[in-house]
């Protein structure tokens, strides 16, 4: 257990230096892109200019900078924006945490609850019309892009359809925090919660299907059956709690991944603020500073939920444990 | 014989393929007596494993037709309910099957597996179900059964764990186990003990065992009686006294023949079945044996029935004539016997053929 422990922390450091070492770089070696005269605004003089530079050390040799930059990070903990003057990127980004994980924490447990419904209906319906019939509705859900579907699904609720009673209780666009308000909080989330959670349901229905229809063919859901199991018992406890094996370390790393900011069409088109939203204000105004630090995050995340998707496997299959 | 505890009345089961029907078991009668144990012996394909799993109604394929009646305890289990059939499996009838590997579901642990059949059936507490594990592990000749009934089975040896699968077969106390070619997938030396403990457990429980394999030497260790399938038909049925020294038909013959013998002098090489098995989609018109068939003539372009020629209860499906038939089977089955040459020169001065290894029996020379 140590062992795990210790290995997973030097991986996850090195995850995080490979990354932040890589966004680092190809931030200033894209072409067009001066920090000083971004920060300077656009109509500095050169000697602004010239004195920002020096001020945020952005003279310096790269590899110094970005020692600079990765000690303000994680050390002091006071990296500036450099877009918006004063702001600390480190508290921004844990402000704007909640309302991401609220987001993806809601579309995992809908994604989940129906990936898993559609899955067993379509393959306990297998070679009749509703198997195809559910898959077809999975394919079309992976084939809509995300801000398609929510910019529609804000189009009628926000637009044509807000004065009528079926969309009257959607609240204006935005993110409310649950301590705030429970209810409005639940009001707001809930459209784009359906709407980040349509591409996962697709996917998850899917490969769920396709795996139970593996395991159904093993010997053991045979020897199930033989045993004089009713065909519930057998579906639950042999069939699906194998097939949940893929299901699961798939679960993990795409909720890690929306947890690090993968949202960010989501938030974008709902206007929430959160990780990812915060990603795509630092990339279109060219904030180093808020994109490495998001993309730090973001990798964290991924990590993190890599190691938990170890040890849930581990949870759910024996063979993998460790002895 | 008693009153059978199984009966299978001409069972048919076919299956819609796109190149056309699979007749995989047809017109296929059987009896198993209380505590009697049949073997059913046949090649890949022959059907046996299909009769057994209609019989526990396994087979769960939308394209598979059923015909026949299995009559269990006076019910035909074709006909029963789902609800119904599932009190019989593993209550009345239990199975084990080729691969203890796979039979096995890797998420549990054997005991919970064990458990899970026993409260399936009876209404004991989980504590009570756990006893009986442990003990059934015991009984079955698992080494320090309390502690490995909460190992998971990808701990357990290839033969260990079909020992797991026969103490659950047997726990609730079925009147009937079937065991789908039970050693195949294990060593030999580990086939033997699997063997003896089916033995054990059919006289200490006096269940009815029906044993499904393609090798006539695991049948002869344990079977009452055999009967011998070929192309989803039984072609012969009899004792196994009977089918051992006076087999009737021709495959039977050849299935004898390809024995390795350690008690007779070496043939030159084993004798062989010519031919591959025919396709179950289209049967040869007449005998389905007839095309491997050196014993051929023309009555075989019908099907022979399956009858008791010489009123002994031993049940043969060939038309030659049972006088014809003795010289002909000693040819097949004894070629040491017939060939006089081989058995007029003492042993060791037959000249060795120049290359034995790799045949049966052969030594690496």
């Amino acid at each position: 257990m140590l062992t795990f422990v210790v290995r997973r922390t030097l991986w996850t450091v090195l995850v995080l230096f490979v990354i932040s070492v890589l966004v680092f770089f190809i931030f200033f070696k894209t072409p067009g892109v001066d920090p000083a005269r971004a920060i300077a605004g656009r109509n500095a003089s050169p000697q602004i200019v010239a004195e920002i530079r020096a001020q945020f050390g952005l003279d310096r040799p790269l590899p110094i900078q970005y020692l600079l930059m990765m000690k303000s990070l994680f050390i002091t903990r006071n990296l500036v924006s450099y877009s918006n003057q004063g702001v600390l990127v480190v508290p921004e980004i844990g402000a704007a945490a909640p309302a991401t994980l609220s987001l993806v924490f809601g579309a995992a447990v809908i994604w989940v609850i129906v990936a898993i419904a559609m899955g067993i209906g379509a393959a306990k319906f297998r070679g009749r019309l509703l198997d195809p019939l559910l898959m077809i509705l999975a394919l079309i859900g992976i084939s809509a892009p995300v801000f398609w579907v929510g910019q529609v699904a804000n189009l009628i609720s926000q637009g044509g359809l807000h004065n009528t009673p079926l969309f009257s209780w959607v609240p204006a666009l935005g993110y409310t925090s649950l301590g705030q308000s429970p209810v409005l909080w639940f009001k707001g989330l809930i459209i784009p919660w359906i709407t980040l959670s349509i591409l996962y349901i697709g996917f998850y229905a899917r490969v769920l299907r396709a795996s139970i229809l593996e395991i159904q063919n093993e010997d053991y859901v045979r020897t199930a059956r033989a045993k004089g199991l009713s065909e519930q018992r057998v579906l639950l406890r042999h069939t699906l709690r194998n097939s949940m094996i893929t299901f699961v370390s798939l679960f993990g790393l795409d909720f890690g991944a929306l947890v690090g900011g993968g949202a960010i069409l989501t938030e974008v088109v709902f206007n929430i603020h959160g990780v990812g939203f915060l990603t795509y204000e630092a990339l279109i105004s060219l904030d180093l500073p808020t994109i490495i630090a998001t993309v730090v995050f973001g990798a964290f995340f991924i990590v993190l939920a890599n190691t938990v998707v170890d040890v849930g496997y581990a949870w759910l299959d024996p063979r993998v444990r460790p002895t | 014989m008693a009153e059978p505890l199984l009966e299978v009345r001409d069972l048919k089961v076919s299956f819609r393929t796109e190149d056309g029907t699979v007749r995989a078991v047809d017109g296929v009668s059987l009896e198993v007596a209380p505590g009697e144990t049949l073997g059913i012996v046949g090649e890949s394909g022959s059907g046996k494993s299909v009769t057994m799993m209609s019989v526990m109604r396994l087979i769960i394929d939308p394209n598979a037709r059923f015909e026949g009646e299995v009559i269990y305890k006076g019910r035909d289990l074709m006909k029963l309910s789902q609800d119904e059939i599932r009190a019989i499996r593993g209550e009345g009838i239990a199975m084990i099957f080729q691969d203890p590997m796979s039979s096995l579901n890797p998420v549990y642990r054997v005991g919970w597996q064990i458990e899970e059949q026993i409260r399936a059936h009876e209404k004991v507490s989980r504590q009570a179900a756990r006893a009986r594990a442990i003990e059934l592990l015991d009984a079955v000749g698992i080494p320090h059964p309390a502690q490995r009934v909460d190992d998971y089975p990808h701990q357990f040896s290839g033969g260990m764990r079909q020992r797991v699968m026969i103490a659950m077969a047997v726990s609730c106390r079925p009147d009937l186990l079937i065991a789908d070619e039970p050693t195949t997938a294990l060593d030999v030396t580990i086939q033997a003990q699997i063997l003896a403990l089916i033995k054990k457990l059919r006289d200490d429980f006096g269940t009815a065992v029906v044993l499904i394999t393609h090798d006539m030497g695991v049948v002869a260790d344990i079977a009452d009686r055999i009967a011998v399938m070929y192309a989803g038909r039984v072609v012969e049925q009899g004792s196994l006294r009977g089918l051992f020294y006076d087999a009737q038909h021709p495959y039977t013959w050849g299935l004898l023949g390809s024995i390795a013998r350690l008690d007779r002098p070496r043939p030159r090489r084993l004798t062989t079945i010519k031919g591959l098995p025919p396709s179950l989609i289209r049967l040869p018109e007449g005998c389905a044996f007839g095309p491997r068939c050196p014993h051929r003539f023309d009555r075989c372009a019908e099907v022979p029935p399956l009858t008791d020629k010489l009123g002994d209860g031993h049940l043969d499906a060939c038309f030659l004539d049972p006088e014809q038939k003795k010289e002909r089977r000693d040819r097949a089955i004894r070629p040491d016997l017939t060939a006089q040459q081989d058995l007029a020169v003492p042993q060791d001065l037959r000249p060795e053929p120049e290359l034995t290894a790799g045949w049966e029996g052969g030594v690496d020379q």
